[in-house]
Formats: C-alpha cells, sequence, structure tokens
C-alpha cells in the first residue's frame, strides 16, 4: 500500500500546477483547463483518503466531483463559444468593458 | 516494491504532462496532453483499488470532458497564444508563485498525522464483492441525498447551455 | 437492508416544492407563448408562497436525515424562509424588467427558482458533500443567469468573470475539503468535530485546510480579499439578476460558513476567529472606502454589499448564540434593504434607458415623491440610520462582538458605518436637492410596486419592532447551541 502521504504530495504538486495554470494564461480554454487539474487534483485526494481511511466517501465524493465538473465545464465552454460568436476572441484581456 | 514503481512511474508522468499542459503555445497540445495525465490519474485509482471510479475516471474526464475541450478549441479555430508584450514577465511571477505553493503545501502534508482507525470498507471488504458493488452498495444508500443533489445540478448545466449558447430563431 | 423512514421525505419537503416547482416551470414554458411568461412568475411566486407556509408548518423540528447528510433544524428553516422571501421579491422585480426583451424566458424563472433550490441546501447540509453540492447547484444557476441578457456585452463578461472566478474558488474549496477528508477520514460535519475533539490530530493540515475553506466561502459570500468579481459582475448582470445575487447566495454562503465552522471546526476556533475578524476589518474598509468614488449605482451597491458582508463577519467572529442570531438577522434585514434599493434602480427609466449612474436619481424628488421617499428608506436603512432595520442589524451585530469581547471591532464597524453614510446619502441629496436633468420615466408595473412594498415594509417594521426577528433567529438555533 503507498503511504497517503506520497499521494497527497503528488495531489498537491498537481494542484499547484493547476493553479499556476490558471494564474498564467490569458486564454479562457487554458485557464479552464487550469481549474480542471485542480478538480482532479482535489479527487485524487479523496481517492486517497478513501484508501487510507477505509470509508466510502472519498470515491463516492469523486464521482459527484466528475459529474459536478463536467456540467461546469459544459456552461463554460457554452460561454466561450457564444462570447467568440460576438468578438472573435478567447482572451480574457478583450473582454474588460467595466473599468473601476 | 511492484507498487512503488508503478506509483513513482505514473506520478512522473502526471507532473510530465501536467507541466506540458501549461507550457504549450498551442492550444490544441495542451489539450492533447490532458489525455495522458487523466489516464494515469486513473491508473493511480487503479493501485488504490478504485476500479470503478478509474472507469469512470476514463469515460468522464478524458472521454467527455476532453473531447469537449477538443471540439470547441477546433471549433473556434484558436490561434498559437499571440504573446503581447506585458505578459512575457507571467512566467517569472507564476513559476515562484507555483513553487511556494507547492513548497507550502508539501511541508505542512508532511508534517501531518493522519491516525485513526480504519472504516469497513476496506481495501479487502472491496475485493471482495468488487469496487463497483461496493459502491453501489453506499451510493443508492447512505449517499442518496447528494446524489440527487448530483442529478439537478446536471439538468441545469443541460438549461444553462442552451440558454447561454444556442442560436435565436426569433 | 437498511431502512427508509419517512422522517427523510418530511425533512427535503420544501427542497421538493421548490424544485418540482422549477420543473413544471420549465414544462409549462412550452406551452405558454412568447408574450405570457410572465404567468410562469406568478405561478413561481405563489409556489414559494406555498412551500414558505409548508416550511413554516416544519417550524421546530430537529430532524437528522439521509444518514447524516441532511438536517432540517431551526437554523435551517430561518435560511429557508430568508431564500424565499429573497427569490419572490426577486421574481416580481424581474416581471416588468425583462417584459419584450430577450430575457423574457421561462428558463430565467426555473433557474432563480433552481438557484434557491440549491441554497436551501446549502442551508441544511451537515456533510461536506452535501453542502458543496448545494453550492454547485446555486453557483452554476447564477452563472447562467448573469449571463441571461445576451445582447449585453457587459452581461457576457459578467458571466465569463463570475464564472472563471466561481470555479476557481470553488476548486479551492475542494482542495480545501479534500484535506479535512484526507486528515480526519470524515466529510460528516459533527464526525469532523468529534475527531478534532478526540485529540487523535496533530499538525498543522487542518489549518491549512480551514484557511482554503475561508477562501472558497468567502469567495461567495464576497470578503475582501475575495472580492474582484463583486463590481464588475454587479455592474455587468441584468439589474433584477444582480439584485437576487447580492443576497440570496450571499446569505447561503454564509449559512454554510457559519454552520460548517460552528458545527466543525470549533475545536481550532481561535485560528479561525482571528483570520475572519481581519476579512471583517477589510471588507469594512475597503468596501466603504471605495463605494465612495463610485458613479455607477450598481458598482456603488456592489462595493456596500462588500462592506455589507463585513458586518455580518463582525458577528460571525463573536459566536455563541449572540453572534449567531446577531448574523442571521443581519442577513435578513440585509436582504430587504439591498432587494428594495436594486428594486428601485430597476424601477428608474431614464429618457428610455435604464438609470444606472448616480445622476440619473438627480430631481427625481421633484418628479415622483414616493419612489424618492422609497430610495431614501431604503438608502437610510442601507446605512444604519434609525428607525429602519439597517440600523437595527448593526446594533445587534455590534452588541454581540461587544459582549464577545471585540470591542474594537465593534468601534471600527461603527466608524466604517459613518463613513457609508456619505455615499449613501449623497444619493438621497441627489434626488432632492438636484435639478432633474432629463424625461422621468418609472417603469412601476404592479408586481414591482407590490415588490417594493413588501422591502420597505420589511424595512420599516424591523426597525421599529427588531425584536420579532430576533426572537425568531434565536428560537431557530436555540437546539445548535
Amino acid at each position: 500500500m503507498v503511504p497517503i502521504s506520497h499521494i497527497l504530495i503528488l495531489a498537491g504538486m498537481i494542484f499547484a500546477l493547476g493553479v499556476v495554470c490558471v494564474f498564467a494564461h490569458r486564454n479562457i480554454l487554458m485557464i479552464l483547463i487550469g481549474v480542471e487539474i485542480m478538480l482532479n487534483a482535489a479527487g485524487l485526494a479523496f481517492v486517497a483518503g478513501s484508501m487510507r481511511w477505509g470509508m466510502p466517501e472519498g470515491q463516492i465524493f469523486v464521482l459527484f466531483l466528475m459529474a459536478m465538473a463536467a456540467s461546469e465545464v459544459s456552461v463554460g465552454l457554452a460561454l466561450v463559444v457564444y462570447l467568440h460568436k460576438r468578438k472573435r476572441s478567447v482572451n480574457i484581456d478583450d473582454f474588460n468593458e467595466m473599468k473601476d | 516494491m511492484l507498487l512503488q514503481t508503478g506509483f513513482i512511474y505514473f506520478a512522473t508522468v502526471i507532473v510530465v504532462c501536467a507541466l506540458m499542459v501549461i507550457t504549450r503555445k498551442n492550444p490544441v497540445h495542451s489539450v492533447l496532453f490532458m489525455l495522458p495525465l487523466f489516464f494515469h490519474v486513473a491508473g493511480i485509482f487503479i493501485m488504490l483499488n478504485a476500479e470503478f471510479v478509474a472507469a469512470v475516471q476514463v469515460l468522464v474526464y478524458a472521454g467527455a470532458i476532453m473531447v469537449l475541450f477538443l471540439f470547441v478549441v477546433m471549433l473556434l479555430n484558436i490561434q498559437k497564444e499571440r504573446v503581447r508584450p506585458r505578459v512575457g514577465l507571467k512566467w517569472t511571477f507564476t513559476a515562484p508563485l507555483g513553487l511556494t505553493l507547492f513548497g507550502f503545501l508539501v511541508a505542512i502534508l508532511v508534517r501531518s498525522q493522519y491516525n485513526g482507525t480504519q472504516g469497513s470498507f476496506t481495501i479487502e471488504a472491496v475485493k471482495q464483492i468488487g469496487n463497483s458493488q461496493a459502491i453501489g452498495q453506499v451510493l443508492y444508500t447512505d449517499f442518496l441525498f447528494p446524489f440527487e443533489v448530483a442529478s439537478v445540478i446536471l439538468l441545469v448545466a443541460m438549461v444553462g447551455a442552451i440558454v447561454l449558447a444556442k442560436k435565436r430563431l426569433d | 437492508m437498511p431502512s427508509f423512514s419517512m422522517d427523510n421525505m418530511v425533512s427535503i419537503l420544501p427542497e421538493m416544492i421548490v424544485l418540482s416547482l422549477a420543473l413544471a416551470v420549465l414544462m409549462f414554458d412550452l406551452a405558454l407563448p412568447k408574450d405570457e411568461k410572465r404567468y410562469l412568475a406568478y405561478f413561481s411566486v405563489a409556489g414559494l408562497a406555498i412551500a414558505g407556509y409548508q416550511t413554516m408548518n416544519l417550524a421546530g423540528l430537529q430532524l437528522d436525515t439521509f444518514y447524516g447528510m441532511f438536517v432540517l433544524d431551526g437554523y435551517a428553516i430561518f435560511f429557508k424562509v430568508l431564500f424565499y422571501i429573497a427569490a419572490a421579491i426577486a421574481i416580481l422585480i424581474s416581471i416588468g424588467y425583462v417584459k419584450g426583451q430577450e430575457m423574457d424566458k421561462g428558463e430565467y424563472y426555473a433557474l432563480i427558482l433552481f438557484a434557491t433550490a440549491g441554497m436551501m441546501v446549502m442551508a441544511s447540509g451537515a456533510d461536506l458533500i452535501s453542502i458543496y453540492l448545494g453550492l454547485e447547484l446555486m453557483a452554476l444557476s447564477v452563472y447562467i443567469l448573469a449571463g441571461f441578457m445576451r445582447g449585453s456585452m457587459k452581461s457576457n463578461e459578467a458571466a465569463l468573470k463570475y464564472f472563471l472566478l466561481g470555479a476557481f474558488s470553488s476548486g479551492i474549496l475542494l482542495y480545501g475539503i479534500a484535506i479535512i477528508y484526507g486528515v480526519t477520514g470524515t466529510t460528516n460535519l459533527a464526525g469532523i468535530a468529534a475527531f478534532i475533539q478526540s485529540g487523535q490530530y496533530s499538525g498543522p493540515a487542518l489549518t491549512l485546510a480551514m484557511i482554503l475553506l475561508v477562501a472558497g466561502f468567502g469567495f461567495k459570500v464576497a470578503a475582501v480579499p475575495f472580492h474582484m468579481w463583486v463590481p464588475d459582475v454587479y455592474e455587468g448582470a441584468p439589474t433584477s439578476v444582480t439584485a437576487f445575487m447580492s443576497v440570496g447566495p450571499k446569505a447561503a454562503g454564509f449559512a454554510a460558513f457559519l454552520r460548517v465552522f460552528t458545527t466543525a471546526l470549533p475545536g481550532i476556533q481561535p485560528d479561525w476567529t482571528v483570520i475572519i475578524a481581519s476579512l471583517a476589518i477589510m471588507s469594512m474598509l475597503i468596501g466603504n472606502v471605495v463605494a465612495i468614488s463610485q458613479t455607477n449605482i450598481k458598482r456603488m451597491l456592489a462595493y456596500s454589499s462588500i462592506a455589507h458582508a463585513g458586518y455580518a463577519m463582525v458577528g460571525f467572529v463573536s459566536g455563541g448564540m449572540q453572534g449567531v442570531s446577531s448574523v442571521m438577522m443581519y442577513l435578513f434585514i440585509y436582504m430587504f434593504m439591498n432587494l428594495g434599493a436594486f428594486g428601485m434602480v430597476v424601477m428608474l427609466r431614464k429618457d428610455g434607458v435604464a438609470g444606472e449612474e448616480l445622476k440619473d436619481f438627480a430631481g427625481l424628488a421633484k418628479k415622483n415623491r414616493t419612489a424618492a421617499l422609497l430610495m431614501m428608506v431604503f438608502m437610510f436603512s442601507l446605512a444604519g440610520i434609525p428607525p429602519t432595520a439597517g440600523f437595527m442589524g448593526k446594533f445587534y451585530v455590534f452588541m454581540a462582538a461587544i459582549d464577545a469581547g471585540f470591542t474594537w471591532l465593534a468601534i471600527i464597524g461603527v466608524m466604517m458605518s459613518a463613513v457609508s453614510a456619505y455615499f449613501y446619502l449623497r444619493v438621497i441629496m441627489y434626488m432632492y436637492m438636484k435639478e432633474p436633468e432629463g424625461e422621468f420615466e418609472l417603469a412601476a408595473p404592479l408586481s414591482l410596486k407590490l415588490a417594493m412594498a413588501v422591502a420597505v415594509l420589511g424595512v420599516l417594521y424591523i426597525g421599529m419592532a427588531p425584536a420579532g426577528l430576533i426572537d425568531f433567529a434565536r428560537i431557530s438555533i436555540a437546539g445548535m447551541m
């Protein structure tokens, strides 16, 4: 059995990479991909916890998480497609009409 | 021993793929590198004796979400990210951010202890009846309520996607 | 064979009513012709009234159902009533606003109802899984609502920003939950508390998880420094959606935030008290100070709602029966006054265009005394001037802080409140002392008038007789404390 701390560290690494992806890109699709990576990292942590504790919550939650991630992605991508139709761009800097 | 090498292999591929996803300029390449990432995460799930979750991971993440992304990237004909002068610095800021975040997480996670007794969903018990059956036994009893809420979320997503993007015929 | 007691069905009766309502709206939408969608709105409000009646029937129960996933107690019922009223008023405000526009669709009302159902699940969740899924249901519905005005570039941008930042923050929240699960082995709130109590745990991971949870929830309730999305999203979204967004999800966020922290994490209370107190101070400070420079009413109200989240957090920090009940009362009052303020913005149409700038309010008093009077009441209430409910809300929150030993926090709150008077009273000054600049046309269908009447009655009645509400709040949480 792999010790849980190893998997949690791996999950932490992936989570950090996801956060970097969100912050480093101006392309909306890349930002969404970053969020997906973050969600996956959390899922990894959940299943690791489930194995270590012998409780089903982790795996069940990962199932719900995938359903929810799929929903979020469909709404997000629908929005992206529509925005592209209106402005021919998926760069977040082009969507800045409101200023302080 | 086998388990350890397996874990090291999966972990390395996952991290390398994630790095490639972040650093590619071409969005199509990024999305394509996500695929091995998801497959290897599924591999780790199998190592953790969660075969059902691994299968769903492949089906949903690799099979649905990534396909959606690929569709959109191809449909919108996203060009390589145009390099604008001021974002040339982005890596000098975000790379240290990522490293500190990771270091922070590792430091905290390593120092914590994971004590406590095991529950009844142990690997041996699951191996007896199979992961799918074990999950099924709890999913529709203990976790019925979140299950139903998740189904409403899916409905809302359908309504939302149509509301936001469908061509208006009037 | 596990048994399924009827208690389970009784406890989710409110959610079932609201969800059935939403589904019915989606179906009837197919049968109604394009111009008659407002019947769906009337139908929804009637349904919400029925749900409210049923929920009040269930008051006094303490049901722990669905294997610890869902709990129906006084706390949950209080918030559900809040959500019904918020949704009903928001729907009434919307009827006139969406008429004749591309927004006049059945899905609009269905989404508001879905969001309400999500909020109700959040308030009743006794397990991090339920709370998270309720939060996602609500959030997804509101992302879509924010982008509903497809023709407006601002609305599209608002939906985009809200969506991206919302997805990011929900990822952070989820990771925090994952760490808690990894450390304690359970996602059940009571179970987590028991685990921490038993002392088996050691190490900093729990504090990290707590910080991540604060970040995730802080985004939802628009606390500084997680407030970046608020001004743009509030300004860009259709005003009736902003009205709903500023009260419903915020109250639901607080409901879940409070329950998670007071039920699951009392073991590390000293840690999170400090953090939330700092968030409260920053929110009151930044919200009020930046609002001063805003000329767009929606943006001003956006920063004002950041500040109000700060005031609510002062009550949160105080904790205990007094603190929690003061937060609940504050959110209830805030719901009335904020919906009222946004409703007045919806009502105002200047030269055919929706009036969103401060100067659009100039001289309103001369043209329509009632409208100006209503707006004045709402502005007074937001500023916390007696005898309005806003004053009472702040009074109870600051009293709770002083009684809990956070006197300095209360002092900062009062000071910031005084600062806020500047921009609220500025609106009143524009209405009464400036000359009207264009043609006023108040789009005030009966539904909007009704909504405003309810809001102003709520504000004035609670302002003069707050005992009823505070007792309702205290009785609701009697079992919990």
